[in-house]
């Protein structure tokens, strides 16, 4: 288990982390996320010791990563895929990894196995890698010792839809043996593809913390998609009943249950050929929870 | 949260007592292993070996056709253009190819504990200075044996153990300067170039200071670390000598270790 508490981390008078608390369960995949500069590289960066904390603390299990023993063997961590040697081949990065660890080499054959890396793949230099090899190399790197912690920052970055989903399989079956992730992402749809648990971060500063289901619960902003025979005359009538109504790709986009759309269009006696809770509503929870935080202001509906 | 469906094995500690620590053994293999895994590592270590043999090959040739009688450590004293050379710039490559290659985040989170990879990568410079020795003592013997050969005279040996141990000590103070070069300043290109003004600019400076300032001359030998090394190529070092390859080791070369090796301790790792 990953406990940080009230860790702040100060550069001259900008506030990377600021007072940041959260706790990362055994068993569950921990997603943390947030736009790009919002702290989630450095808090990672100072639970395992390259950067000191201003104030406050991390620990992992109950230590400081400084004072765990072989810490390869306890605590798997990524924290870019782009920081190795160019020269290196691949094969040649997860043999430093097991040499250091005390672990035999045929280790890193298991590992170039288990994030398919082919046996010609390994013996090409790291340079000649793309990103997404470069994210199945690192999370080799990270597991060939056999830890029950995983810390990894942006480690979808680079890998396609197939990629991701292979790596939410990975991962949910290393949490569902007990082990503990935590993991870091700027989009939205990964974590929401890999992750149990979330958190949300912004200027250095958590803003929501919870499990998937309780956060978009709490979101309160029910909202589906629905289409029909004639979607002009049902926006007419759904915006008469009061509500709001926000065109979405051949769709309605409605802020409403879907049981009252579906009262509406009857009243109105339009044919729907479909009606769902529109799944974006996690996104606008992470851009309303991040709004003030964004570099950019959040964008409003698509037209409205 | 829910410790209650987790299996009693899995808890929120970690159990950390059955771990050990990594041997520090282990960590000078894997830093060994560093120095040659990749092309450019590698090739240091041959450009190194073959430019000792043709720097020789060089002596052999200018002292054969000019008929200049000449014994052993001569040969010996021709790897100042070699090993002697390239040894401080494998120093600051043992540790700025982990700054340059960003591969000091990995290294030193699975050795939290900084001082120790230090202690390693300082014993891997000193295995590797050991070595290269032995391969310049080995094709030193080879230029000796041919130059007896082509000359047809028995080649002069006679090179004290005193001698040669002062040629492993100079070699190894140049790779720790480097070395310390390289923590103070962890940037390979400039930790090179500050070497080369320590080996090339700094002794005419201070020879020309001696010959015009008459006080600096008496002061000199206490801070011209290049000069108080020369006593070594002979083995002729007296105590006083001695005594001034120690002070002036204080500001050419453990100051800047000293302040490097802090700063890599606490630098933040990027």
């Amino acid at each position: 288990m990953i406990t940080v508490e009230r860790l702040t981390r100060r550069y001259g008078d900008f506030l990377a982390v600021d007072d940041v608390s959260f706790t990362c369960q055994p068993g569950r995949v921990t997603g943390f996320l947030g736009p790009n500069g919002a702290g989630k590289t450095t808090t990672m960066r100072v639970v395992v010791g390259l950067t000191p904390a201003t104030s406050g603390r991390a620990t992992i299990g109950g230590h400081a990563y400084r004072d765990i023993p072989n810490p390869g063997r306890h605590v798997g961590v990524l924290l870019d895929a782009s920081a190795q040697h160019a020269g290196r081949t691949g094969r040649e990065v997860l043999t430093l990894g097991a040499r250091t660890m005390g672990l035999p080499d045929r280790r890193v054959d298991e590992m170039l196995d288990l994030v398919s890396l082919t046996p010609v793949e390994s013996r090409r230099r790291v340079r000649h890698y793309s990103l997404g090899m470069r994210q199945r190399l690192g999370i080799a790197h990270a597991l060939i010792g056999d830890p029950s912690v995983l810390i990894l920052d942006e480690p979808a970055n680079g890998l396609d839809p197939a990629g991701i989903r292979w790596m939410r399989g990975l991962l949910q079956g290393f949490a569902e043996q007990g082990g503990t992730v935590l993991l870091s992402s700027h989009l939205l749809h990964e974590v929401e593809i890999i992750a149990d648990d979330m958190i949300l971060i912004g200027h250095g500063r958590i803003v929501a913390h919870g499990d998937k289901e309780s956060l978009l619960a709490s979101a309160g902003s029910a909202a589906c998609l629905v289409s029909s025979s004639d979607n002009e005359w049902l926006a007419e009538a759904l915006t008469r009943a009061g509500l709001a109504v926000t065109p979405q790709w051949g769709a309605l986009r409605v802020a409403a249950e879907p049981v009252e759309v579906g009262r509406v269009a009857l009243a109105a006696a339009v044919a729907l050929t479909e009606l769902r809770p529109a799944d974006g509503g996690f996104e606008d929870l992470f851009l309303e929870l991040t709004s003030d935080t964004q570099r950019d202001p959040a964008a409003t509906g698509v037209a409205s | 949260m829910s410790a209650t469906t987790q299996p009693p094995t899995l808890g929120h500690s970690l159990d950390v007592t059955s771990t050990s620590p990594l041997p520090l053994g282990r960590l000078v293999r894997v830093e060994l292993r560093k120095t040659h895994d990749t092309r450019a590592g590698l090739w240091l270590l041959i450009a190194m070996a073959a430019l000792t043999a043709v720097v020789m090959a060089i002596q052999l040739a200018v002292v054969v056709v000019n008929d200049i009688s000449v014994d052993y450590a001569a040969f010996m004293t021709s790897t100042s253009f070699s090993i002697a050379l390239l040894l401080p710039v494998l120093g600051i490559l043992l540790l700025t190819s982990e700054w340059g290659q960003r591969t000091a985040m990995i290294t030193f989170s699975l050795e939290p504990r900084r001082w120790r990879v230090i202690v390693a990568k300082l014993l891997v410079g000193g295995i590797l200075a050991t070595l290269a020795v032995v391969v310049a003592l080995l094709l030193g013997a080879g230029a000796n044996l041919l130059y007896g050969a082509l000359e047809g005279v028995p080649a002069t040996w006679g090179l004290s153990l005193a001698e040669v141990l002062g040629f492993l000590l100079i070699q190894v103070i140049g790779m720790l300067t480097g070395f310390a070069l390289a923590a103070l300043l962890l940037n390979s290109a400039a930790a090179i170039v500050v070497y080369m003004v320590y080996s090339f600019v700094l002794p005419p400076l201070f020879q020309l200071g001696s010959f015009l300032i008459g006080w600096f001359g008496d002061l000199r030998p206490w801070i011209d670390f290049n000069s108080a090394q020369t006593p070594l190529v002979d083995a002729s070092m007296t105590g006083q000598d001695w005594a001034h390859l120690a002070v002036s080791g204080v500001v050419w070369l453990w100051l800047p270790l000293a302040i490097g090796l802090w700063r890599v301790l606490r630098a933040e790792v990027k």
